[in-house]
């Protein structure tokens, strides 16, 4: 009896481990993202998360390229009306939703006018846009009302929210509300049934899409998937993301913080490489007091020595950069025009030429996040120049909830946040999130100013580049009067990844086509 | 006995009514907007009303509080606002790895505590004793995530013998599931443990100066019998009642654990909906909570039954 039971334990426990062999071996490239997938609507939310799932399962009209060129990509060719008001654009041959249905012109048009409901640059676009109509069902007809110069920056744009192509019925839903149906025609498609919010995502490879030829080129040319699955595990915990990095449980972890690098310097089947540019922002809520006094928010451009706020995050030098300029550095709009260096004493003779009589300074910091840092060396710096400071530690939740009110301090108001938009969404003043100036709709903390805003239309009017860099210069020199916001560096957030992966791209958003690991 | 447990049942409804409506006011009490997280960081305020609109956030609270009892009397907890899922079918994806995990570590903590205990009534004022109760009060101090970090560091990281973290369904097999709980499981029941030994050590020794062990051993019994058939049965009821207890913390506990293993269960869901003000999932789960924990100390109670013939219900 004995015996038996014995030999049939053995039994079981063998049954047990071939139950747990996967059924078919297949190349699961595994990703801990830097956060959760919340949503499935690329257009109805600017959260980065969700721009990177749209990359994995739509595809655009248009990509930047490495230079930060806009070029084809769904487009087989385009032509410009000699006035520049027409501009027709032919689909490539083959392309095809994950659902095996053609992406047709119908489509273009439903997805681009969905977009140019929600999206900022979208919404110029429509409203500059004559008639957007399906010539035939792989021609698309843009006329403009006028002479509008963005019409291929919009719609190749490369960060939130993305012009993305959705077929004509997801397209339909109205923009206020998500879409549930992430059928897309990029080059993975989600396996919903095996999606577990705040757990898992996974995507498999599409067999309907058709790759440009080109070779990759930033987010541009061919997205060839090489792998069959990718894996979004979800891991709220770095320190749990870089133990399954090492012990090789997952294949890439992002947006490792910057003190774990020294961890795995010595390990030679890890590498760290840059994921993204980040611009540290500084906002002062310029609708309530003290803030609305112009000469404390220069005080507060001078005060702010960048290097001293971003080394507070990272203190490697190729992973940060001081940056004299409401634009990235390595844009082509960047200028130091105008640019005040660091310095305290002008500092506080400004504070001083204001009339600041010790009005709280509430400063709200999300202690998750990246800038937290930055936000507790701005804070001293600020009392160390004499204000004063309450300085309000939160979650992120509490801090997007509180930012949106402009009460005054004493009724749940605030001064000062910090975030870090991505560098896709801070070359051009365009679509640079915090230097608009538009008042009531502008960013959190309603910076106001007509000259800028006359410069931003400008801007979309000038067709060339020069004449864009020249407009670009004049709102820098005029922000650095306004002072919409103070940047606090430049940094880069950095990925750790197993050094055996061949072909991972670095074009400044997370993307997962042309990598390859070994079965 | 049958219409002792009809009344502890009917009791929960006012139980959970109550929880139900507590957590309904503290999350709108609470700073945050599901509407403006799922807008996203370059929303306009429009965009954010629309949104609000949607979820059904701009209604007055009273009206929202009705439709939510109007769809929990229909057995319907609401569907996230985020995902777009059911509460019900989120909560069915992560009921697995969380009650896998505390059976492992309740399992764990029993087979820990209950020896270790009894040796040290066994031998009390012993250096065996002392021994028991350093470890007793070292598991009792040690935060969950140290103990957990240092067994991935020893076991995972160091030696390769379980994975650092992650869940493999049961469906996957019994064995893979187990190797996955391994490291969680022991973390959560260190702490666990402790208690378990402590109180099992208090009970046993009580027990043991009783007059019925007295007459047993003078009867000429064996010592481990006595031990075994007359003592521990006598001293379960306060163990027991701390099991029970015990569960309640697990569901605190576990919160830590499935972090830092990365175990998709209950106290991740938990943490996160919090986080993202997901207000009907938050509400589910409390409500989950409530009820397990309700069903627990029933369970408990009646079980004293087993253990006590003289208890009646």
């Amino acid at each position: 009896m004995r015996k038996l039971t014995r030999r049939m334990a053995l039994a079981a426990g063998f049954a047990l481990s071939l139950a747990a062999l996967p059924a078919a071996a297949q190349t699961v490239l595994k990703v801990r993202p830097f956060g959760d997938l919340r949503t499935l609507d690329p257009m109805t939310t600017s959260d980065y998360m969700v721009r990177n799932h749209a990359y994995m399962v739509y595809d655009t009209l248009f990509a930047q390229d490495a230079k930060g060129l806009i070029k084809p990509q769904m487009v087989e060719s385009f032509t410009t009306s000699p006035d520049g008001l027409t501009w027709t654009f032919v689909l490539r041959d083959g392309l095809k939703f994950h659902d095996n249905t053609p992406v047709t012109s119908t489509d273009v048009v439903a997805s681009v006018k969905r977009w140019g409901e929600r999206d900022g640059l979208g919404q110029q676009l429509a409203a500059h846009t004559a008639s957007l109509t399906a010539t035939d069902p792989k021609t698309v007809t843009l006329v403009l009302k006028d002479r509008w110069g963005l019409v291929l920056d919009a719609l190749g744009k490369p960060s939130s929210m993305l012009p993305v192509i959705m077929p004509a019925r997801i397209a339909a839903t109205p923009s206020n509300q998500n879409i549930t149906d992430a059928t897309g025609s990029g080059p993975f498609m989600l396996v919903k049934e095996q999606w577990s919010p705040g757990s898992k995502i996974v995507y498999a490879k599409a067999p309907t899409y058709q790759p440009r030829k080109e070779a990759p080129d930033g987010l541009a040319g061919g997205k060839l998937a090489n792998v069959d699955r990718v894996e979004w595990l979800i891991m709220p915990d770095a320190q749990t993301a870089l133990n399954a990095l090492q012990a090789g449980e997952i294949d890439i972890f992002e947006e490792m913080p910057p003190d774990m690098i020294s961890l795995v310097k010595g390990n030679s089947k890890i590498t760290v490489s840059k994921l993204s540019a980040l611009q540290g922002v500084f906002r002062m809520n310029q609708s309530q007091p003290p803030f609305n006094n112009l000469k404390l928010r220069q005080a507060i451009l001078r005060l702010v020595d960048q290097e001293q706020a971003v080394r507070a995050y990272v203190d490697d030098k190729a992973l940060y950069t001081v940056c004299p300029s409401f634009y990235m550095c390595d844009s082509p709009y960047f200028t130091d025009a105008a640019w005040p260096k660091a310095d305290v004493a002008a500092a506080k003779k400004l504070i001083a030429e204001s009339g600041y009589k010790g009005e709280k300074i509430v400063v709200l910091d999300a202690t998750e996040t990246a800038l937290s840092p930055q936000t507790l060396v701005v804070s001293q710096l600020m009392r160390d120049a004499g204000l004063n400071v309450d300085y309000q530690a939160m979650d992120w939740g509490t801090l997007s909830s509180r930012r949106t009110s402009k009460n005054p301090i004493e009724q749940g108001g605030w001064s000062t946040f910090a975030s870090g938009p991505a560098a896709p969404d801070m070359t051009e003043p365009v679509g640079h999130l915090a230097l608009r100036s538009n008042c009531e709709n502008s960013w959190f903390g309603w910076p106001c100013d007509e000259a800028i805003e006359k410069l931003r239309a400008e801007f979309t009017m000038t067709p060339d580049l020069e004449g864009r860099k020249a407009i670009a210069r004049k709102i820098q020199e005029r922000a650095v009067e306004t002072v919409p916001y103070v940047p606090v560096g430049q940094f880069w957030l950095v990925r750790g990844q197993q050094a055996s992966l061949n072909g991972l791209l670095s074009p400044g958003v997370p993307v997962y086509w042309n990598v390859s690991k070994n079965r | 006995m049958i219409s002792y447990v009809l009344r502890r049942l009917a009791a929960t409804v006012p139980v959970l009514g109550f929880v139900g409506l507590f957590v309904f006011f503290l999350l709108r009490l609470t700073p945050g907007d599901p509407a403006i997280l799922i807008a996203g960081d370059q929303a306009t305020t429009a965009q954010i009303a629309s949104i609000r609109a949607q979820l059904g956030l701009d209604r007055p609270l009273v009206e929202q509080l009705v439709a939510w009892a109007g769809q929990l009397a229909q057995g319907d907890l609401g569907r996230s606002v985020f995902s777009d899922m059911e509460v019900t079918r989120l909560i069915g994806m992560r009921i697995e790895p969380t009650a896998m995990l505390a059976l492992v570590a309740i399992l764990m903590a029993l087979a820990i505590a209950l020896p270790l205990g009894t040796l040290s009534a066994l031998k009390a004022g012993s250096r065996t004793d002392r021994a028991v109760m350093a470890f007793a009060m070292v598991g009792f101090s040690s935060p969950v995530f140290v103990v957990a970090f240092l067994l991935v560091y020893v076991f995972a990281l160091s030696l390769g013998w379980f994975p650092t973290q992650g869940y493999v369904p049961v469906s996957q097999g019994l064995l893979p599931c187990l190797n996955s709980l391994i490291l969680p499981g022991l973390a959560l029941a260190m702490l666990y443990a402790a208690l378990l030994a402590r109180v099992t050590r208090a009970s046993l020794l009580e027990v043991l100066s009783e007059d019925y062990v007295r007459t047993a051993h003078a009867k000429g019994m064996k010592p481990g019998r006595v031990v075994l058939r007359h003592a521990l049965k006598n001293c379960a009821i306060p163990v027991v009642t701390v099991v029970g207890v015990g569960i309640a913390a697990l569901l605190g506990g576990v919160v830590v654990t499935e972090t830092v293993f990365n175990i998709p269960g209950l106290g991740r869901l938990t943490t996160d909906a919090i986080l993202r003000r997901d207000y009907p999932v938050v509400q589910g789960l409390i409500l989950l909570f409530s009820l397990v924990y309700v069903t627990v100390n029933l369970l408990v109670d009646l079980s004293y039954v087993l253990f006590d013939p003289r208890i009646r219900y």
